[in-house]
């Protein structure tokens, strides 16, 4: 046994690994990436970044089916790319188990939204697991692939932000067993024709009342008494949460939540007048509770937005069980919070900020200029929204910019509210996000004679998630070399007729590539292509810096948002240990004013 | 036990600062739970990271008002993140300033007088230049292992268990930069 301080990620990664997991499968995504991360640290399974997270639990279920065990790891939203296949594999079962990890992320650390992936488990029909810290994220992880093989049936292992990214110690195994499941033809299970589904369906139902069973065993659901008057309901980090804020509560803890142990809660509600259900985002608890004719308190007190922490907690239950107990606070003591003095008010925001140097900048600088209607996606440019630049107007999910462009092209088009925008609408999104989720969009605008410009934003990486390779990139998870997929190939193959690459640290050439597509009547696609700053290794540059006669404070360079530019004192200075020599702000100049250091000063 | 909260701006170290003080508390003998920040907050943004250590720790968060230490890796995170300690709590400041973009853009003021506001909320505030003491260190990339080591003088952890963890979690040439620095930090406190 080895005990070591892990986050949650890597807990389920080493789980999964020690469970014989012989196939991993992710799109990275915060707060999961590093899942795939840890597991490809091991040299026996086979491991990929998928294109998207369809594509992902799509190999996971040939893999499940074909005997390995099999790993698929996306956040939250991921889970809605790969709803197609996900709400039929609980039909046709798995063979060899196969566990998805949906990181789910309360209070939007890096999302763009707050979704409740615990519905996923329900409408599936699949169980679920959640784990309230590192060491439960290990045993589950190991857990679940027994659980999905004993039922034929996918799992559902829903974690979070505070598990995900929270560290805290583990004891594991480092020894691995073996799982290797002969695959036998079974069409009437597995080819889900009309006829054959609705075979399944019935046997799918009988399926969750033997999961219930399990449930009521699992040691992963179990009430721990303490108060005979304070009753609690937790799931997932919350139970952290409860425990401390109140800590002589009675907790019934749930880590099995779908099917729901229904027996146990019965037994343990008997014992209270009333239960308090602790749970952040939705009532996925609360309202099964309620069904079951159980009298519960929970969103009426407890935010159904943003994370919770335990004062969170402690605030929204105290006076609700002081009235319902008597106990003074409920057992919680609130913090002192003196006032913090003046001085510590009003702060100016520190929001994230495209790198200097950012390939992207120049391109929403242009448009911002351009007054294009700007289509955008998810990724580093995201923050181009930000201001100065204040470079896009819209932003839905990966791959939604391509779709979206058209669909505002063809809206102006017939529209006298907005004449003259039918010419300015663009698509704005990444390499590794046209991968995901763009080329279908782009194969709509040429099948249907849409005239919407796509700019994809190539910067060889998946940047924001932390610079993982991608199908463009010519490199697999594991550092070997493979086919380097050429997008603009990619984009004449399916049929657009004007497909140019251009340089975005060249704002000439990117601004006459923009002004002529843009305004052009056929699809198009520029792709400005230049390496994530962040990854070039070795690029030998010279700092610009501001000839401070030259300079009128005019602010026109100001205006790309860099944070090597400063304006003090009536002139602009550029803070040479930041600078990564990208020269946009020597282009936009009209005075001549920034240059190159030189070589001999 | 303690609560610590380490902030300041993405790319100062403070992911490692914090991995060092939980392993030296795992070390001790402790119970230990971090929290991070991942992904598009890093982008320059406003970085946190929370250690605790005891008996038993449950939440990974800590609640404002609660904390033990602030290491404050950056003076206006340290002014943003001052709710979170508790009365008679202990700051580390570096005396540092990276301007924000609406800063840079002259659309906000800096708050120049950070050290006095949080030395006045604060009575007892350590303050210090930590990449001054880096360089003195040979390295001026080593400050987040300044301010571990200035935390290190305000717990009762030996020497060599920081050093054994340093040790592991540092690579090998970057390493006595960083066991240097840690010293002069823990000098310093």
């Amino acid at each position: 046994m080895k005990r070591s301080l892990l986050s949650g990620n890597e807990a389920i990664a080493r789980g999964a690994y020690a469970a014989g997991v012989r196939v991993g499968t992710a799109y990275p995504g915060t707060p999961s990436t590093e899942i795939l991360e840890e597991l490809s640290r091991f040299p026996e399974p086979y491991v990929e970044w998928s294109p998207n997270e369809k594509v992902a639990l799509e190999v996971g279920i040939g893999a499940a089916l074909g005997g390995a065990r099999t790993l698929v790891c996306m956040k939250h939203v991921g889970l809605n790319v790969a709803a197609d296949p996900w709400m039929t594999l609980a039909y046709i079962g798995v063979n060899a188990g196969l566990v998805l990890v949906s990181a789910d992320d309360p209070g939007m650390h890096s999302s763009q939204n707050e979704q409740d992936n615990r519905y996923y488990a329900v409408m599936a029909k699949v169980p679920m697991l959640e784990p309230s810290d590192s060491q439960e994220a290990y045993e589950m992880a190991r857990a679940a692939f027994d659980i999905s093989e004993r039922h034929d049936i996918p799992v559902l292992l829903r974690t979070e932000t505070r598990i995900c990214h929270s560290r805290g110690m583990v004891e594991y195994r480092d020894e691995r067993i073996e799982v290797d499941l002969p695959y036998e033809k079974d069409y009437r299970k597995r080819v889900m024709v009309p006829g054959h589904a609705r075979l399944r369906h019935p046997v799918l139902v009988a399926k969750l009342e033997e999961l219930r069973e399990e449930s009521e065993r699992s040691p992963f659901n179990r009430a721990e008494m303490r108060s005979s008057r304070v009753g609690m309901v937790v799931s997932g980090v919350c139970y952290q949460y409860a425990r401390e804020a109140f800590p002589e509560a009675s907790i019934l803890k749930l880590g099995f939540t779908h099917p729901l142990p229904e027996k146990m809660i019965h037994e343990f509600a008997s014992r209270f007048h009333r239960l308090y259900v602790v749970e952040e985002l939705e009532p996925f608890l609360e309202e099964r509770l309620k069904a079951m004719g159980i009298d519960a308190v929970g969103k009426a007190r407890i935010p159904r937005t943003g994370e919770l922490d335990p004062d969170a907690v402690g605030g929204a239950l105290a006076d609700i069980i002081e009235m319902d107990t008597g106990i003074r606070g409920g057992g919680w003591s609130p913090p002192q919070l003196p006032e913090l003095p003046p001085g510590a008010r009003d702060l100016p925001a520190r929001p994230p900020v495209m790198c200097p140097g950012c390939p992207h900048r120049g391109v929403f600088h242009l448009l911002s200029r351009m007054k294009a209607v700007v289509s955008s996606d998810i990724g580093c440019y995201t923050l181009s929204v930000f201001s100065p630049i204040e470079g896009i107007d819209c932003q839905v999910c990966m791959g939604a910019s391509v779709g979206m462009a058209m669909g505002l092209e063809k809206a102006f088009a017939t529209s006298r509210a907005n004449r003259g925008k039918e010419g300015k609408v663009v698509a704005v999104l990444g390499d590794s996000t046209f991968i995901h989720g763009g080329i279908t969009g782009l194969i709509d605008i040429v099948y249907n004679r849409g005239a919407s410009t796509v700019v994809i934003l190539d910067n060889r990486t998946t940047a924001m998630t932390g610079f993982q390779p991608h199908p463009g990139t010519g490199q697999t998870i594991r550092g070997e070399e493979t086919f380097a997929l050429d997008l603009a190939e990619l984009a004449r193959a399916v049929g657009v007729e004007s497909v140019r690459v251009v340089d975005p640290w060249d704002l000439k050439e990117t601004k006459r590539a923009l002004k002529e597509e843009i305004g052009s009547d056929h699809s198009s696609v520029i792709i400005a292509r230049r390496a994530c700053v962040q990854r070039e290794r070795g690029r030998e540059f010279l700092p610009y810096e501001v000839d401070a006669e030259a300079c009128n404070d005019c602010g026109l360079c100001m205006r790309l948002g860099c944070p090597a530019l400063l304006r003090r004192d009536g002139a602009v200075r550029v803070d040479a240990a930041l600078c990564a020599g990208c020269s946009l702000c020597a282009q936009v100049c009209r005075r001549g004013a920034v240059r190159e250091v030189r070589r001999d000063g | 036990m303690a609560d610590v909260i380490m902030v300041g701006t993405g790319g100062q170290g403070i992911i490692l600062a914090a991995r060092i003080a939980a392993e030296a508390a795992a070390r001790m003998g402790y119970d230990v739970k971090t929290s991070e920040v991942h992904g598009m907050a890093q982008r320059g943004g406003s970085v946190v990271s929370m250690v605790r250590w005891g008996e038993r720790v449950f939440s990974p968060l800590v609640p404002r008002g609660r904390a033990d230490f602030l290491l404050a890796f950056e003076g206006l995170e340290g002014l943003r993140n001052l709710h979170f300690l508790k009365p008679g709590g202990k700051v580390i400041l570096n005396l540092y300033r990276l301007d924000p973009l609406p800063v840079l853009r002259g659309d906000a003021d800096y708050p120049e007088d950070y050290a006095d506001v949080i030395g006045g909320y604060a009575p007892g505030t350590l303050t210090l230049d930590a990449a001054a003491l880096a360089r003195e260190s040979g390295n001026p990339r080593v400050a987040s292992a300044v301010m571990v080591g200035a935390l290190s003088a305000y717990l009762d952890f030996p020497g060599d268990v920081w050093e054994e963890v340093i040790r592991s979690l540092v690579p090998a040439r970057a390493l006595e930069a960083n066991l240097k620095g840690f010293e002069a930090g823990r000098r310093a406190g």
